[in-house]
């Protein structure tokens, strides 16, 4: 199978990630194709947040490249690999506390048509009319519409985490990461996200998803990898890693 | 109303602030008579620092770059200004421009060498250079400084633009714009001028995206970083502009008083602006212009403050006791004034960290519940967790 | 000029013992508090100010009249006599005369409370704000501390003697070998110097050979995890500040026979320590006391005529220069461990 029939959009291309003597990653590959979503798993400690870091250019991987739509990301600065086009969701909310939540999502939107320094931004704010119905429309998606004019730091933690949702989204992301994007949310908040992000898969945006609840992973992925002691042990459909016994191995602490 | 708003482009809010502000300024020789501070030298100064600490607050305010370096770029503005005169003409409009180039220049050098850092870092790095500065003004400079002299005019300064234009008066000529002589009361309200339109463009860069970009850099650098955005240019521009405003406020101080020495660069300098600022309220339009006039205000009060002025203040208390009385009070006055402005200060820091403006606010709020006592919980919204 | 070398070197030797004890200070406070401290510096003019008092305690005088003695004009004689000497007699006056090390066991307790009062009172208010907060905070003490001095002693500079015996100079030169009298050192600094290296080895050792000292090791390295012991810090950090500050005061101290202090001497020093400390690397013991000689002998080379002669001015600015230059190309400092405060 050729890539180009795949379509894929994202090469991890045989990443490592040495701290001292402790492999962190170990030849790690992994091709996510355009528009799917893509789900990492592992029990803790197995790696699944450094190779994260190491997509958005937070950490530098001790060898090997990560390649977006023909882009080599390695090396690139974080603003200059989401200029691309990669988006993220934080697995404790980075957000803006001191600013309102409306404010903080028209920020990545300012951030995404003007991230390189333009002139106009000296216009006036209530003149972007265009920029603020767009984060109003998404508040209202992710339910937020009603707390626009709320200090975002007093949010709660699910609600920051949808905030930050939006805060991705209206960028309009090709690839956006999710980082336990339900992590400390109710069953009925988490149930909210699942529908919200299948909304989003419906509009073609590929997304890579890290995740512990396994209601989440299996509602929303295309394809599973599973990471353990730093290593894809298994790759496949949803159906393909459900059974797999070395899953239920590494899930039981045999791995290392 | 209307058509001013899309004139000038500012919100309906913001354009009363801005007349409001206006009006305060102007009329401060009425309003401050009853204070006695209504006389032009002190009100020159009220506006002048108005200038730098609202200038200061740009940079300090909305990003939370904290630079302890600022008054390099007020000394530079009084350099530039004072050559200005010197060697093209007594015409403040020249001096004006000619100072606040020089000072973007400078804030543009300096600023990008310190923003490659951010933190106490970048505080640091500030205070070096402006250090830096001072050290340079005073000794391998001094065919542009004056050194410790100080930079003044001379008889035989070139001017070349006045003499072209025209025999020069006997003695040494005074600062004009378009011919009417800067001093006293037009000095005053000259730099009032100056200092709206600098509030003016203060109001803009708070309520426009780019403000908000700031605002978000103070709030969370990092993750304006994962949302595509170089925040270096734009805290930058904001540098820039923040030196600017310094090179203005020193280019007026060499307008009203045309001489430059290089203590106007040196870390106290820098130290006032940020007790300024601080004392009227941090990332507040109006606060740092208040903690300007309210430090000056009192500076020139306090210093003024003798033994004598003390004796008669204290003269209800018996004999005996007043002596020691006023030796007290007499080390918190006069020479002693930068301890109660340093005690103040420190007071402010640690309980109302947001000057004199939060001050205000929680007064206002406490007033507001008081009148409203059946509305219940105050309405701010608690986190869930 | 190999003279003219070691000169210089031995001269910067001093000024970077200077350097040295108050960066130290602002390292273990920056390292064990996580404070910026802008009040050092103050805390160096206090222990400056310290030696002052101290002698002018020594010094008061009693005043009697002998009229059976005239003095040249014709009065009565009045006869001072320190009180010191009154009591003790020839040990009173030696007493005054070495007045400035012997004032080192008044600055030990006095700087060692203002600095616990100081933590206690103000600082530990400010452990989980802002650094920008901390910096104005340590900031208004180090005016409100100034200003206090100089409402005290006065603005002008103070000098204060340095005992007769160390008045001379030595001969460094004829030690090693060289002509005599071409080298001479003064000998209030190798006075300085040794007492610097003293005190550094005296922390350094503290630090290594104690529990105490392990625990604060292990904090400055990781903070969270220390705490997470369940070690009660708080105590450490006031102790820590206290040390901190005497260490500041020390230097202060001996300082005083090389410039007479005047209130404002704290900031002058504070901003070339923070420089120092930015040199050596944030957090790293080490590298405060290197870049501190380092920085002392650079100044001290840069204010050779020949080197001005080239670069004009390079005495007044060369310390800033190399901060600006180790701060944009190698952000951790010399020694400076990665990833500490390296934004």
């Amino acid at each position: 199978m050729s890539t180009t029939e795949r379509n894929v959009v994202l090469h991890v291309d045989d990443v490592h990630k040495n701290y001292g003597g402790l492999h962190a990653l170990s030849d790690i590959d992994l091709e996510i194709e355009e528009g799917k979503t893509h789900a990492i798993i592992g029990p803790n400690g197995a790696g699944k947040s450094t190779l994260l870091n190491v997509i958005v250019g937070r950490i530098p991987p001790s060898k090997g490249a990560v390649v977006f739509d023909g882009q080599v990301l390695t090396g690139k600065k974080p603003h200059e690999i989401n200029q691309l086009g990669v988006a993220r969701v934080f697995q404790t909310p980075e957000i803006f506390p001191e600013l309102s939540v409306l404010q903080n999502v028209m920020v990545p939107a300012f951030a995404k048509r003007d991230g390189a320094f333009k002139v106009h931004m000296m216009r006036l704010l209530d003149s972007e009319a265009g920029i603020r119905e767009e984060a109003e429309h998404l508040l209202a998606d992710v339910g937020l519409h009603e707390r626009r004019d709320t200090h975002a730091g007093a949010l709660s933690r699910g609600d920051k985490r949808r905030m930050e949702l939006a805060m991705c989204l209206i960028q309009h992301p090709r690839l956006l990461l999710l980082d336990e994007p339900t992590a400390g949310m109710s069953r009925h908040d988490t149930n909210t996200t699942i529908e919200l992000l299948k909304k989003i898969k419906a509009r073609g945006m590929t997304k890579i998803i890290i995740e512990h609840d396994m209601h989440v992973v299996f509602s929303l992925a295309d394809r599973i990898s599973v990471l353990a002691g730093g290593r894809v042990i298994v790759e496949g459909l949803p159906d393909e890693v459900r059974g797999n016994p070395k899953v239920q191995e590494a899930y039981l602490g045999g791995a290392h | 109303m209307g058509n001013l708003v899309s004139k000038l482009s500012l919100s309906r809010r913001d354009l009363l602030l801005l007349l409001a502000f206006g009006a305060a300024v102007l009329l401060m020789p009425l309003w401050l008579s009853p204070f006695g501070a209504a006389y032009p030298d002190l009100l020159q100064k009220f506006v002048i620092y108005a200038i730098f600490a609202v200038g200061f607050n740009l940079l300090f305010g909305l990003t939370g770059y904290l630079s302890f370096g600022h008054a390099a770029f007020l000394g530079a503005g009084s350099y530039a200004a004072v050559w200005s005169f010197k060697l093209l003409s007594m015409d403040a409009l020249p001096a004006l421009i000619f100072a606040v180039a020089i000072s973007g220049i400078f804030a543009l050098v300096i600023g990008y060498l310190s923003l490659r850092r951010s933190g106490i870092y970048f505080s640091i790095l500030t205070l070096a250079f402006a250090q830096m500065s001072y050290n340079l003004a005073y000794s391998v400079l001094t065919p542009i400084t004056n050194g410790e002299t100080g930079l003044q005019l001379a008889l035989d300064d070139p001017r070349v633009l006045d003499r072209a234009l025209g025999p020069q008066p006997e003695g040494l000529p005074v600062p004009h714009l378009l011919g009417l002589e800067l001093t006293g009361y037009t000095g005053f309200f000259f730099c009032a001028l100056v200092l709206i339109l600098a509030f003016y463009i203060t109001v803009k860069i708070f309520s426009s995206p780019f403000g908000l970009m700031l605002r978000a850099i103070k709030s969370n650098q990092n993750r304006m970083g994962y949302m595509g955005f170089d925040t270096k240019p734009y805290a930058l521009t904001v540098f820039v502009i923040s030196g600017m405003f310094a090179g203005l406020a020193g280019a007026l101080l060499a307008i009203t008083d045309p001489l430059a020495g290089a203590e106007r660069m040196q870390w106290t300098a820098s130290g006032e602006v940020v007790l300024m600022t601080i004392l009227g309220g941090v990332g507040t339009l109006v606060g740092p212009a208040l903690g300007a006039v309210v430090i000056k205000y009192f500076e020139n009060i306090f210093s003024a403050f003798n033994d004598q002025i003390l004796s008669n203040a204290f003269a209800f208390v018996p004999e005996g006791l007043r002596e020691t009385v006023v030796a007290i009070v007499g080390k918190f006055v006069g020479e002693g004034w930068h301890l109660t402005l340093g005690l103040i200060f420190v007071l402010v820091v640690v309980f109302l960290p947001g000057g004199i403006m939060e001050g205000i606010r929680r007064i206002m709020s406490l007033f507001r519940r008081a009148q409203r006592p059946a509305k219940g919980a105050p309405a701010r919204i608690q986190p869930a967790e | 000029m190999f003279d003219a070398i070691l000169l210089q070197f031995l001269n910067g030797l001093d000024k970077g013992g200077a350097y040295a004890l108050i960066a130290l200070g602002l390292t273990l406070v920056f390292g064990t508090l996580g404070v910026v401290n802008f009040a050092h510096g103050a805390l160096f003019m206090l222990g400056a100010f310290c030696a002052v008092a101290f002698r002018q305690i020594l010094t008061l005088e009693t005043v009697t009249i002998d009229p059976t003695q005239l003095n040249p004009w014709g009065q009565p004689l009045e006869i001072r006599t320190p009180l010191v000497q009154g009591w003790f007699g020839d040990f009173g006056a030696v007493l005054v005369d070495w007045s400035v090390p012997v004032s080192i066991l008044l600055a030990i307790p006095v700087m060692a409370l203002l600095g616990i009062a100081f933590e206690r009172g103000l600082i530990k208010h400010f452990y989980k704000r802002p650094h920008a907060e901390q910096i104005l905070v340590t900031f208004g003490l180090a005016i409100v501390l100034q200003e206090i001095v100089k409402s005290v002693f006065g603005a002008n500079p103070i000098p204060q003697p340095m005992p007769a015996a160390l008045q001379g100079a030595a001969d460094i030169g004829a030690l090693i070998g060289l002509t005599p009298g071409v080298i001479t050192y003064p000998l209030w600094r190798l006075v300085y110097f040794l007492f610097s290296l003293g005190i550094i080895g005296g922390v350094f050792a503290f630090l290594r050979f104690t529990t105490f000292g392990m625990v604060v090791r292990a904090g400055m390295a990781d903070r969270e995890t220390v705490g997470l012991l369940g070690i009660n810090i708080s105590r450490r950090f006031t102790f820590m500040f206290g040390l901190a500050s005497v260490v500041a005061g020390l230097a202060g101290v001996m300082y005083t026979p090389l410039l007479p202090p005047n209130y404002h001497l704290g900031m002058d020093f504070l901003v070339l320590s923070f420089v120092v400390v930015v040199v050596g690397g944030m957090g790293s013991l080490p590298g405060a006391v290197a870049a501190g000689f380092l920085l002392g002998i650079l100044q001290s080379f840069a204010s050779m005529t020949e080197v001005k002669a080239i670069v004009p001015g390079i005495d007044q600015i060369i310390i800033y220069l190399v901060a600006v230059v180790i701060l944009l190309v190698r952000p951790r400092g010399l020694l400076g461990r990665r990833g500490v405060m390296e934004a």
